[in-house]
């Protein structure tokens, strides 16, 4: 039977449908459906089910009963709306800032050191360098750098520069500040494989007819980079959006920098509100889901991709 | 001069000393060319020998390293690629792959802010009879197509000068000889200069009024295909341009209109006003086609050179004619067409023939023979053509 599969790929008949369903190749799809059944959507329906609990009767607390109790959600965003829109302000500020850095640096890599495959590779090495590194510990040094004792912040009030009040960390300069340097690798990395493929010949068609370099710029390199930019873009904002590593009070942010990530955390390990956190997860989900679906279509880059 | 409106006619080109070097090695050695505003030139030699280089110059994507370029009478040399009046049709096309076909012609023209944008597009589209396909992306056109609109998107701007780099390269014949007939057409249409780099002596042939034969960084000889073909000045021209059977010998007798070169034994005459040298060794040459094959000793004429016996050792059929190889002892194999007037080849291999030809038809070579004809000789054989191809590509795949 496994001959008869490969036979038939290798050799479609002409007249014949092309695609046969192969019990073969069902018996093949079964781990990965049965992984996704059991690892993603199962969890996802108990997440569902989680964010419409009500509190048991009788219960501590703590100790929830399943219900459908869709305030649940009503409740959430008349809380927290705050921190819904600070996440995204945050994730986008970070993703913009994470493009204007990250562009030029991909296309030094990808165009300009072209010619000089050695130097190619050490730059692409250094970009990835950080990684070897947890990120935990990167962060927690920034926290180091930016804190009020530090050379720099006590060098910054020396100039007046800074205030001699004010502080770097636990503000939303630090917490984008971190949300920037922790994605500018993922944000990098799709944009230098999109350059490096770039065909330098469109560039000179460009310029042959009458577009400067700003203009090739802007009507040829940017369109014919747009997949490596989308996948740069969402690969940084959508973590970004999630992330409490940055924004947490112990890294380098404050309590009035507290993203969604952070309110799930307290919600789930501290105030012991299944539901809450569950609900915001969702809405976190779909939010994200929203944006990312307007923006692929927007760029119209499917063709691209 | 750039921007605002289109060149009304053709410019002149003047290229004045100019040198490219690159780092290693130099494409360009010397270089003087003048091209007068709307014509078809052509400049044809083998890859590597810097035609391309040249053309890359003229559009603005080089900076030579020494010498002027003027465009109707305008100093260039300094201006930027897209400031200058000049449009390219690249050999790879380089349509933007993220734009229709329109934007892709609309192009140029929004780019120097011309009313109409749309409208000339569509014109344009509408000469290379494409306009059908305006909303298609380049990527669902045939290669035939994808040229057509590269041509269009260069011819609607209006440039003094268009520059075409191997543009037919890709096309099968029958699209290649569609397309050469639209270029003419264009031309007489629109009467812009045209500078066309080619590799392909035919395309140069059909197409150019002028053919510069560039070989090595240098132009070996300009002229009208005719003349280049009838007069070839260097073993080189004579070999890339067609095929040539050429014979060295110093020359041993001669009249007010003729000199005799002595070829293995025979003398043979080539009239001095097809001859570029006179006196001391001399390579002397004549078409294969001018060639006629005899079984027996032709009777002795003064208006016909004879060279033989030889032995056939090629008999090829090509429908129109026939090819053969001859050779000849102590000249080497010449190679000899034949038109098909009766039925198929005359002359079986292993055949003893003669050769002749009328006086009238040979030409005589202005290289040097003891200097040059080893050098050239060696840089046209099809392997070494073939070599040097690969070569090419390998660099190209290297850098891709």
């Amino acid at each position: 039977m496994a001959f008869a599969a490969f036979a038939s790929t290798a050799a479609p008949p002409t007249d014949a449908p092309p695609r046969r369903r192969s019990p073969v190749a069902l018996l093949l799809l079964l781990p990965g459906i049965l992984y996704l059944v059991l690892f993603f959507l199962a969890p996802l329906v108990s997440l569902v089910l989680t964010s419409l609990q009500a509190p048991s009767e009788f219960g501590d607390i703590g100790q929830y009963s399943y219900a459908f109790r869709w305030e649940n959600y009503v409740v959430v965003i008349e809380q927290y709306w705050p921190h819904i829109l600070r996440s995204f302000g945050y994730a986008l500020t970070a993703t913009v800032l994470a493009l204007l850095f990250s562009y030029p640096l991909a296309y030094f890599i990808g165009v300009t050191t072209r010619r000089w495959p050695l130097l190619q590779s050490l730059m692409l090495v250094l970009v990835i360098a950080p990684f070897f590194i947890s990120f935990l510990l990167r962060t927690l040094a920034w926290k180091q750098i930016l804190s009020d004792e530090s050379f720099l912040v006590t060098s910054l009030k020396a100039v007046s520069l800074l205030a001699p009040d004010a502080h770097l960390t636990g503000t939303a300069f630090s917490v984008i500040f971190g949300l920037t340097y922790n994605f500018i690798p993922f944000m990098t990395l799709p944009l230098y494989t999109t350059l490096e493929r770039l065909d330098l010949r469109y560039l000179e068609a460009g310029n042959d007819l009458y577009a400067s370099p700003v203009q090739v710029f802007r009507k040829v390199t940017i369109p014919l980079s747009m997949p490596g930019i989308v996948a740069g873009t969402l690969l940084t904002f959508i973590p970004a959006a999630g992330d409490y590593i940055n924004a947490s009070r112990d890294f380098l942010g404050g309590a009035d920098t507290q993203m969604i990530g952070n309110v799930i955390e307290a919600n789930f390990l501290v105030l012991l509100n299944y539901p809450a956190a569950a609900a915001l997860s969702i809405i976190l989900m779909t939010v994200i889901l929203v944006i990312v679906g307007v923006y692929v279509k927007r760029s119209g880059t499917e063709e691209l991709l | 001069m750039a921007t605002g409106a289109f060149a009304d006619r053709g410019a002149d080109l003047e290229l004045v000393g100019i040198q490219k070097r690159f780092p290693g090695f130099t494409a360009i050695e010397h270089l003087d060319l003048v091209i007068p505003a709307g014509s078809f030139f052509a400049l044809l030699g083998p890859s590597g020998c810097g035609k391309t280089t040249t053309l890359r110059l003229v559009a603005g994507l080089e900076d030579p390293t020494d010498g002027r370029i003027l465009i109707g009478g305008q100093d260039v040399t300094t201006q930027k690629a897209y400031q200058r009046p000049v449009n390219t049709v690249f050999q790879s096309y380089a349509l933007f792959p993220h734009m229709t076909v329109l934007e892709n012609v609309a192009f140029g023209l929004r780019r120097r802010k011309i009313t109409d944008a749309v409208a000339k597009a569509h014109e344009a589209l509408r000469l290379v009879e494409l306009d059908h396909l305006a909303a298609r992306k380049p990527v669902q056109l045939s290669g035939g197509q994808q040229q057509r609109v590269a041509l269009a998107r260069a011819i609607v701007n209006r440039p003094a000068l268009l520059l075409l780099d191997e543009p037919l390269g890709a096309l099968d014949l029958k699209l290649r000889r569609q397309m050469q007939l639209e270029l003419k057409n264009i031309q007489e249409e629109v009467g812009l200069t045209f500078l066309h780099v080619t590799h392909d002596q035919e395309e140069a042939m059909t197409m150019a009024d002028t053919v510069a034969v560039m070989n090595k960084g240098m132009i070996e000889q300009m002229g009208s295909p005719e003349l280049l073909y009838e007069l070839p000045r260097t073993a080189f021209v004579a070999n890339f341009l067609g095929q040539s059977n050429l014979f060295t010998g110093p020359v041993v007798g001669e009249t007010s209109t003729s000199i005799a070169v002595d070829v293995a034994g025979r003398s043979i005459v080539v009239p001095k006003a097809r001859s570029h040298r006179h006196g001391g060794d001399v390579t002397i040459g004549v078409r294969p086609e001018k060639l006629s094959l005899h079984r027996d000793l032709p009777a002795p004429d003064s208006a016909s050179n004879v060279l033989g016996p030889g032995r056939v050792t090629d008999v090829s059929f090509t429908g129109v004619s026939t090819q053969y190889l001859v050779a000849v002892p102590g000249l080497g194999t010449l190679v000899v067409f034949e038109q098909n007037r009766s039925a198929g080849p005359i002359e079986g291999e292993g055949d003893e023939v003669w050769v002749t030809w009328n006086v009238e038809h040979g030409f005589g070579l202005d290289d040097d023979p003891a200097a040059q004809t080893e050098k050239f000789v060696a840089d046209t054989t099809t392997q070494s053509l073939a070599a040097q191809r690969r070569a090419d590509l390998l660099t190209e795949l290297e850098e891709a």
